[in-house]
């Protein structure tokens, strides 16, 4: 047993909370919130009749769903200079930060998984509904947004913030990139200071506090949901 | 766009002098498969363990199982890793961590990455085990107690039999996620089929040639499992008895 030094963990706190955990819980916030929106377009293409829709968005999700994060992470953060100067005609990759390409990494990976999240809502909503909003005269995108979303969303919220909770942990991947997320801080200052032990627990510690407390108010939440309906 | 395409690149020797890329992806592609499997004997002995525990009329059992779960399902896969590769060594008493420090290259990352991934993955089928378990009919477990079976025997020949076949679904996908997972073991210095890839680009600057070898070879191992999976679940079905789906979830 080496001898502990956790003064370290005090002597890093702002560093570690500032910029590291400032880092993840924005990169959690854009990554989820872009998620849930492109993942909701996926949805609505999947349970599309026309093929041309359906087809493209099934290839996409079960592409997603079948690589790891890791090998996503390295494809964007190779792909998105060349997308990036495909969008904006330039003829050289142009120079993407790693904190874009982690953002743009996180959206579109997690988009995959919230889409089957927002496909099971909106196929719990009865479809009588969808026809009585066609019979009302709303055409597919007032039907959509006026009654069958709103719906859907609520039935599926606690599983949404389920899988940000899962999101909030996988955002500790962009480590691979160097850069100084919550843990990438921690690793940094561990190196450092040679202080692996006291710095790699410290971030179990607070990564098991914030996924737990947050996984039992979706579990309350999920109660009260479930009295209401 | 200028990128220089270069399909031949897989057939060229890699950086090792040894082998070409192609087969710096399939050694890669071994060491996905070889930790996944391992890992994933641990998670399912373990896992059905606690799992089990976690049903018991025991309340201590059931909250220590409760615990354990809670413990591996919230804290990140790869910060769990880090303390199986670099915090357990220290702990543990001198002469045992220096011999894990003192082992060859592929084994002092293979071996923590087993364990690790196999006690992560162990949290996952704990609770599909417990979930396959608690979505039989209660009647069941009542019916062996009748029957005058003990509580171990009616898990064995009443429970049990019939969970794991309602949970095959979530396994499938759980098996898939493990093998996914592995990849994170790159960042303890384990070359799996990501981390071939990723020196592949590397050192011979073809990123996306690369890359899609390893996404071509990661969905036909998916499509290989799946089917897999999918044979298993039909050959133990049980006549007349159609499962309950139990929802799986999470990556």
């Amino acid at each position: 047993m080496g001898d502990f030094d956790f003064g370290v963990i005090e002597r890093s706190l702002g560093y570690l909370f500032r910029e590291g955990m400032t880092f993840t819980l924005t990169l959690t916030g854009i990554a989820a919130a872009g998620g849930i929106f492109f993942g909701t377009l996926l949805a609505m293409m999947r349970l599309s009749s026309h093929k041309w829709l359906s087809l493209p968005a099934t290839a996409y999700v079960n592409l997603m769903r079948s690589i790891p994060l890791l090998l996503v992470i390295f494809w964007f953060y190779f792909l998105v200079p060349y997308i990036g100067a495909w969008v904006t005609g330039s003829s050289q990759p142009i120079k993407v930060g790693a904190f874009t390409s982690s953002v743009v990494t996180f959206m579109l990976f997690e988009a995959a998984y919230y889409s089957e999240i927002m496909r099971a809502g909106i196929q719990s909503i009865a479809r009588g509904q969808v026809w009585a909003g066609l019979a009302l005269g709303l055409n597919y995108w007032q039907s959509m947004k006026e009654v069958v979303l709103p719906q859907a969303f609520r039935n599926m919220v606690p599983i949404l913030l389920t899988q940000t909770i899962i999101l909030f942990q996988d955002t500790s991947l962009v480590y691979v990139l160097s850069i100084t997320d919550f843990l990438g801080a921690a690793s940094k200052i561990a190196q450092r200071d040679g202080r692996l032990i006291e710095m790699y627990t410290f971030a179990a510690l607070v990564y098991f506090v914030v996924s737990y407390v947050l996984s039992q108010l979706v579990k309350r939440l999920q109660l009260r949901i479930a009295i209401i309906r | 766009m200028n990128y220089n395409w270069n399909w031949g690149i897989f057939w060229e020797m890699s950086a090792d002098g040894r082998h070409t890329w192609f087969m710096t992806l399939i050694m890669g592609l071994g060491w996905t498969l070889a930790t996944a499997f391992c890992a994933g004997v641990i998670a399912l002995i373990l896992g059905s363990f606690i799992g089990v525990v976690r049903t018991m009329p025991v309340r201590w059992a059931v909250r220590l199982g409760n615990a354990y779960v809670e413990l591996f399902r919230n804290i990140p896969l790869l910060v769990q890793l880090f303390i199986w590769f670099f915090v357990l060594p220290e702990v543990l008493p001198d002469s045992l961590g220096d011999a894990i420090k003192a082992m060859n290259p592929p084994w002092a990352s293979f071996v923590p990455a087993v364990l690790g991934l196999g006690l992560f993955t162990a949290a996952r089928v704990a609770e599909q085990v417990r979930a396959g378990i608690q979505a039989l009919a209660r009647g069941q477990g009542m019916a062996g107690t009748a029957l005058g079976l003990t509580l171990a025997q009616t898990y064995r020949s009443v429970l049990l039999p019939m969970a794991f076949r309602i949970i095959m679904p979530p396994l499938t996908s759980e098996t898939m996620n493990l093998i996914k997972n592995t990849s994170v073991a790159l960042t303890i210095g384990l070359i799996e089929l990501t981390a071939a890839a990723r020196s592949m680009q590397e050192f011979t600057f073809q990123v996306f040639e690369a890359f899609t070898a390893a996404t071509v070879i990661y969905i036909v191992v998916n499509l290989i499992v799946v089917n897999l999976m999918r044979w298993l679940e039909r050959r133990i079905a049980v006549p007349g008895f159609i499962g309950p789906a139990v929802g799986g979830g999470g990556h």
